[in-house]
């Protein structure tokens, strides 16, 4: 490149030799050799006078033509393979899934909604400090989910339960981190839904925002050095998409060529905010052209369209090393979190419709049943045994001691620097003249 | 967010090679004549400004560019072959003994892969490939996020950001990120193999924008670790050190050092310690704390105190801000009764307040007098005023006088 850059630098300063036919002639030969610089879409295809360059944009002289419209009647259709009533559309699109997947697909989002709402129920009673619903988008874990394999990492942004629990995650698991109990793989630290598992490829959640997608982004170029075969998936909602972090992500990734596939959960909502204050364009989808990256559009409650699309953008990724964009249309039905009262702001006969006719497991069910794989006494049954089983799981989250006071102070580096030792050495001499003031009997001691 | 480059710069230079040169000559000028070098580039022959004015000569030194060495060579902090190099081709170095001996590391960053805008990448991209030593696209939140992505992974990380003055948009990625990855996810994932490198500091004509010390937003986060070299030799030794360390650290270097910092440094592999401050010379009167460029600076002001006071100053480089050597601060202020501490940093909020305060809770009753802070003035960076702004080494001579007339 630092050899192109003197070599037009100083054809640029020679006007003479810009008109001379012997620099044309170096064009049109250059144009065919492929010389970097004027393959690019950038201005260097103008030093021909030249309208028509092999792989740059053709010059004109009308304003309209070199404009992109702000507003399109086109907006980017949306990918489904089962109608509302789950009935497949399109024979050819019907994904080659198991009997045995799609039943353990639609029992997990079940066992998810029935988990939502007990700790949800469980919050209000104070015995959790938070709790934020997947309600309504079931659909966007278990398709993907079903769609990776287990070594592929997974960024969440705090809303993906499911794909956790499709790779392996317990019951029990989700109730020790919510009850931040000593079992808790994060030892208490965070609020609850903060979930993350090392052995199941899943990044632990932090609150932020879109923070975790550059660095998606940075683990998959890891990935592509190592010469993995897998790839990673980061999730993120309408609302993260407008983050800095957002545009740094995607930005990197197609210029980086990484592994990666981008996954929003366009879910009509941040908190309160609807997508209307949040993009002026036609969704995400729209961006992928402007970073060069191939981007998908996806009804997001049809979770066999959302693992075809996945299935795809795996493919591509690992076989191309480039990444691609999923915008998964869906809708929250639940509130943001316990924080949070969507009466204020949602119109609730869309959260009763998408609650019902249009609700992801529903969908699925109709398909299920519709190929006789489910009926009513299996999900009588079902839903009996998925209340059963998370109810008697929060019982024993609840009777387990919280973690020993000193996992405050591991972590913070790998090893307890002097200080932070001194400190710690301090609270415990507090807590020793004090013990009666603090809830220590709650902890293993 | 990162903000224009020097204009003046632009103003000479078309072409990116042409930009490294002028570097190059901005640095080195003014390493040498501290900022007398910008005021000689106005026309003097003229007196068009103000009839009859007197302007002082060409050749009259001031404080702050002074007959004292900008840096004196130190020798070796380790055994073994040696090769004269300035603080540029100390960490260059460094970086090609990372790349060479690690096949998972990269280092990357704006405008790493022709070699640098300082000059510190240049030959890596050849020697170690497109893949591992490569630009970024224009963007401090993306390449410090990327980079914890990358370390996360289990690649070592080492990452550039072009001006410290232009970290501020990363700061989300350290603060909430980086510095806690590893508590949130109970040690199973962590980014420990991430490092971040960045000028800093004042260069003499650098202004708001290409001067700042950013240290003392970083040394307020746990989970991260802060470390500032003084010279080459120790730059080479503590930049190993970080990269090998399991905890996500910045390296801030001084500039105006780069090419003004010239020593014997090993060419071999070798570790400085980090959180271990370094006792550059011993002394019974005063002890006079510092980190980075400061530390010439402060070398400077003993060498004064002791023609002109006789006073015996025991000078400390911290070396690791964070997470900071307080037992060796502790000890020589217990004995020499005095402290003065001293950084280019601002002093409100500066990571002098830190030392003081702790020099205070635990030297109580060994102190004899106030410990003093030495530091800029707390306004932006200012370009014409750089030589009244700095901490120079006549403030912190006066400092060490004060403290030994308490």
């Amino acid at each position: 490149a630092n050899k192109n850059w003197w070599m037009y630098a100083t054809m640029a300063a020679c006007q003479k030799l810009l008109r001379s036919s012997l620099w044309r002639l170096h064009c049109s030969v250059g144009l065919r050799l492929g010389t970097p610089a004027l393959r690019s879409n950038r201005c260097f295809s103008i030093l021909s006078d030249d309208e028509y360059s092999p792989r740059g944009p053709l010059l004109t002289t009308e304003l309209s033509k070199a404009t992109i419209a702000h507003k399109s009647d086109h907006l980017t259709p949306i990918y489904r393979v089962m109608d509302n009533s789950g009935k497949v559309l399109d024979s050819s699109q019907e994904p080659k899934l198991s009997e045995d997947s799609l039943l353990k697909m639609y029992r997990q989002m079940v066992t998810l909604e029935e988990m939502d709402d007990q700790l949800y129920k469980a919050q209000r009673m104070g015995l959790i400090s938070f709790y934020m619903m997947c309600s309504g988008e079931e659909a966007t874990h278990f398709g993907p989910a079903a769609a990776l394999e287990l070594e592929d990492m997974v960024y969440a942004q705090y809303r993906e339960a499911g794909v956790l629990l499709w790779r392996g995650f317990t019951l029990d698991d989700c109730m020790n981190q919510c009850f931040s109990n000593h079992l808790d793989t994060g030892k208490g630290r965070q609020m609850p839904v903060h979930y993350g598992s090392k052995e199941l490829n899943y990044q632990f959640i932090s609150s932020c925002l879109s923070t975790q997608m550059p660095q998606a982004s940075g683990y998959a170029y890891g990935l592509k050095l190592a010469k993995s075969k897998s790839c990673v998936m980061v999730y993120f909602g309408d609302g993260a998409a407008q983050e800095g972090d957002s545009h740094a992500a995607m930005n990197f990734a197609a210029t980086l060529k990484c592994p990666i596939i981008f996954m929003c959960r366009n879910n009509g909502y941040a908190i309160s905010t609807p997508v209307e204050d949040q993009y002026a364009g036609d969704g995400i989808v729209t961006r992928g052209i402007g970073y060069g990256m191939e981007a998908l559009r996806v009804d997001g409650n049809d979770v066999l369209a959302l693992y075809n699309a996945t299935r795809h953008a795996r493919h591509v990724a690992i076989s191309e090393q480039r990444p691609v964009l999923i915008e998964a249309f869906t809708y929250r039905i639940s509130s943001h979190s316990t924080s949070d009262e969507q009466k204020q702001y949602q119109d609730m006969d869309m959260v009763e419709l998408y609650g019902s006719s249009l609700h992801p497991i529903r969908r699925l069910r109709g398909y299920l049943e519709q190929r006789g794989l489910w009926g009513r006494e299996e999900e009588e049954a079902l839903r009996g045994e998925a209340r059963a089983q998370v109810r008697e799981s929060m019982q024993a989250a609840r009777r387990q001691l919280k973690p020993h006071i000193h996992n405050l102070f591991q972590d913070v580096y790998d090893k307890l620097p002097s200080r932070l030792e001194k400190q710690r050495r301090e609270m415990m001499d507090h807590l020793h003249k004090y013990k009666d003031q603090y809830p220590l009997d709650l902890h293993e001691q | 967010m990162a903000a224009a480059r020097p204009s003046s710069v632009f103003q000479f230079a078309s072409s990116r090679l042409l930009l490294g040169r002028l570097v190059e000559v901005f640095a080195a000028s003014t390493t040498r004549s501290g900022g007398g070098s910008m005021l000689s580039m106005a026309s003097r022959s003229s007196s068009s400004c103000v009839p009859g004015l007197r302007l002082p000569p060409v050749s009259r030194r001031f404080a702050s560019s002074s007959s004292a060495p900008l840096y004196t060579p130190e020798p070796p902090p380790v055994e073994g072959e040696v090769k004269r190099m300035n603080l540029v081709e100390s960490i260059r170095s460094a970086m090609n003994i990372v790349l060479e001996k690690d096949p998972t590391a990269v280092v990357f960053g704006e405008d790493v892969a022709f070699g640098g805008v300082f000059r510190c990448s240049v030959g890596l991209r050849d020697k170690y490939g497109k893949d591992r030593v490569f630009n970024t696209p224009l963007s401090e939140q993306g390449i410090v996020a990327f980079a914890i992505g990358m370390a996360t992974q289990g690649s070592t990380t080492v990452a550039e950001i072009q001006f410290a003055d232009y970290i501020h948009p990363a700061f989300d990625q350290f603060v909430n990120e980086a510095s806690k990855y590893r508590y949130r996810a109970s040690g199973t994932f962590h980014c420990g193999k991430l490092t971040v490198r960045a000028p800093y500091g004042a260069v003499g004509h650098g202004a708001l924008y290409h001067s700042q010390s950013v240290e003392s937003y970083y040394a307020h986060v746990p989970g991260l670790k802060v470390v500032i070299p003084r010279g080459p030799g120790q730059a080479k030794g503590l930049l190993l050190s970080c990269v090998r360390d399991e905890n996500p650290v910045l390296f801030f270097e001084p500039k105006r050092l780069y090419r003004a910092a010239v020593e014997e440094v090993p060419v071999g592999d070798y570790e400085l310690p980090l959180s271990k401050a370094e006792v550059m010379q011993e002394g019974s009167d005063v002890t006079v704390i510092g980190y980075g460029a400061q530390m010439q600076v402060l070398k400077n002001a003993c060498s004064l105190a002791k023609e002109q006071l006789g006073v015996s100053c025991e000078l400390i480089d911290l070396r690791t801000v964070l997470p900071w050597d307080e037992e060796t601060v502790i000890k020589s202020v217990c004995k020499t009764g005095r402290a003065v501490v001293s950084h280019e940093d601002t002093h409100t909020g500066g990571f002098a307040g830190e030392i003081s305060s702790t020099i205070q809770e635990e030297c109580f009753l060994n102190l004899e007098a106030p410990v003093q802070r030495v530091c800029s003035w707390d306004t932006p960076f200012p370009l014409i005023y750089e030589a009244f702004y700095l901490p120079d080494q006549l403030r912190c001579f006066e400092a060490i006088k004060k403290v030994v007339e308490f």
